[in-house]
């Protein structure tokens, strides 16, 4: 090979790494929410403590943690939901895609709307399954039936359970099984169609198969919606989150990829966690 | 907290431990019958290796249950995974006395053309690897892992040295042919064992670090 020839592979294998570089960069997840240094007091009592935590887009976050850790705390920060209760406070910052969520110019209403959360018993309304789903597009001003149709299948349809009420879309949502009525709820949630779902212990109430069910449904949401689940089920944290943050006394001990937090924790303490040799 | 678990996992490493001395006591019985030339000896190396293999069948079979049952992650996890895999290989380092032992009785009474020489300071070194190799794993020592490395370069050397004499002595010893080439499979068993004892510290140091490590080139 002629040495310009040479030159010129060699140019061009130069060329194919910085493309490679740049298209990583652009595959570099972005940051839905960005907490820094947070801190929570009920009254006296510091429920969390110096939270960094970055959560990515497309991606299912699980929050680990005993009882009594700051997790579900922290999930409901996230939508300011913890601000209901009258004797809390709170310092440091939340970034939900940029913005500080605790600015006085922040409207909270248009948070929840970006925010869909699911609790851990199933809450419907006592309403019909369609209404249901239509109550929250209601709310924001859709009348035409046609639309809110559209919605209620498409809602239905991604959280996996259209097949089944399909035909019973009029009947009381009471009637469904516990585990058709969390899906329910996940289908109400993406009615409004958030960017962010958080999910509090969602499959805590449900029977084994029921709980597969949602699972295999988170997996399918995350290619639309960051997910954030705060779960007592290590298995199940193990099985469906990318990423892992174990939570004790208020403090985020480690937060990582799940891979590794599961195979070879770099703290003593999740080990001893995650291991159920805690306490 | 989980009592019975960590009862379980002591019986998986008792278990292991017992395994290993079991192969101990073959691989020293096999290279005596050699050195001996002792069939009676090889040939009760040959009967107790089912001992080896039926231990070997119970601690995965155990282990397998472990799993199922106590869904292990991280550090429990890799402590059953790696009991399997060093199962696995001193069940292969019992089959190297198996074999050394059938080429112990292959040469029977047949007058040893030359001193067992580095085959003996072979074997000297691989057993003490698997002792030092059961040792680090019983105490989860890196260090000691580490060294087994070391002391397996030495064999490697001495089973260079000792082929290559055993093939410059074939031109004026045709007629033990059958020996020369006995006598190198046993060198070449030897460098195996040595090679498992190595596998069995790569294991030790995944166990403790959670990371892989190459000793074996």
């Amino acid at each position: 090979m002629a040495i310009t020839e040479l030159k010129k592979t060699e140019l061009k294998k130069e060329q194919e790494i910085v493309y490679e570089q740049n298209s990583e960069d652009k595959n570099e997840k972005k940051i839905v929410y960005k907490t820094n240094g947070l801190n929570l007091w009920y009254g006296d009592d510091q429920a969390l403590k110096n939270i960094d935590l970055d959560i990515y887009e497309n991606e299912v976050t699980a929050i680990i943690g005993p009882s009594g850790c700051g997790k579900s705390t922290y999930i409901k920060t996230l939508n300011r939901m913890v601000e209901l209760i009258p004797s809390v406070r709170i310092n440091g910052e939340i970034l939900y895609r940029g913005k500080n969520i605790f600015d006085k110019s922040y409207r909270v209403e248009e948070l929840r709307t970006q925010v869909g959360m699911v609790f851990q018993k199933p809450n419907p309304f006592p309403k019909s399954i369609y209404d249901n789903i239509a109550y929250g597009p209601r709310i924001h001003g859709i009348r035409d039936k046609k639309i809110l149709d559209e919605i209620v299948e498409k809602s239905l349809r991604g959280a996996a359970i259209w097949d089944e009420v399909k035909d019973r879309l009029k009947e009381n949502a009471y009637g469904l099984s516990g585990g058709q009525q969390q899906r329910l709820c996940i289908a109400r949630c993406l009615a409004i169609e958030p960017d962010v779902i958080l999910m509090d212990e969602p499959t805590s109430a449900l029977d084994p198969i029921s709980t597969l069910k949602i699972e295999e449904l988170v997996q399918e949401l995350k290619k639309d919606y960051s997910i954030i689940i705060v779960t007592h089920n290590m298995q199940q944290a193990a099985r469906i989150s990318d990423k892992t943050a174990f939570f004790l006394n208020g403090e985020v001990i480690e937060f990582g990829e799940t891979d590794q937090i599961f195979s070879n924790p770099s703290d003593k303490r999740t080990e001893d966690y995650i291991t159920g040799r805690f306490g | 907290m989980r009592e019975k678990f960590e009862l379980d996992l002591n019986t998986l490493h008792t278990k292991l431990i017992e395994i290993g001395s079991l192969t101990e006591v073959a691989l020293g019985k096999s290279i005596r019958a050699l050195e001996k030339q002792d069939i009676d000896l090889a040939i009760e190396v040959l009967e107790q290796d089912v001992n080896v293999d039926q231990l070997e069948e119970e601690i995965n079979d155990f282990a397998i249950l472990l799993i199922a049952k106590q869904q292990p992650v991280a550090i429990d996890l890799r402590r059953i995974i790696v009991s399997i895999k060093i199962a696995a290989d001193i069940e292969r380092m019992a089959d190297n006395a198996v074999n050394i032992a059938k080429s112990a009785i292959r040469i029977g009474n047949e007058p040893l053309i030359k001193p067992l020489e580095q085959i003996t300071k072979m074997h000297k070194l691989a057993s003490e690897m698997l002792s030092l190799s059961l040792k680090a794993y019983h105490e989860e020592d890196v260090a000691l892992a580490r060294k087994i490395a070391e002391i397996d370069d030495e064999v490697d050397d001495l089973y260079g040295e000792a082929i290559k004499e055993l093939l410059q002595i074939i031109p004026e010893n045709l007629e033990y042919m059958n020996q020369i080439t006995q006598l190198s499979l046993v060198a070449r068993f030897i460098e195996r064992t040595a090679d498992h004892a190595t596998n069995i510290a790569e294991n030790v140091l995944y166990l403790v670090k959670g990371r892989h490590y190459a000793l074996n080139d």
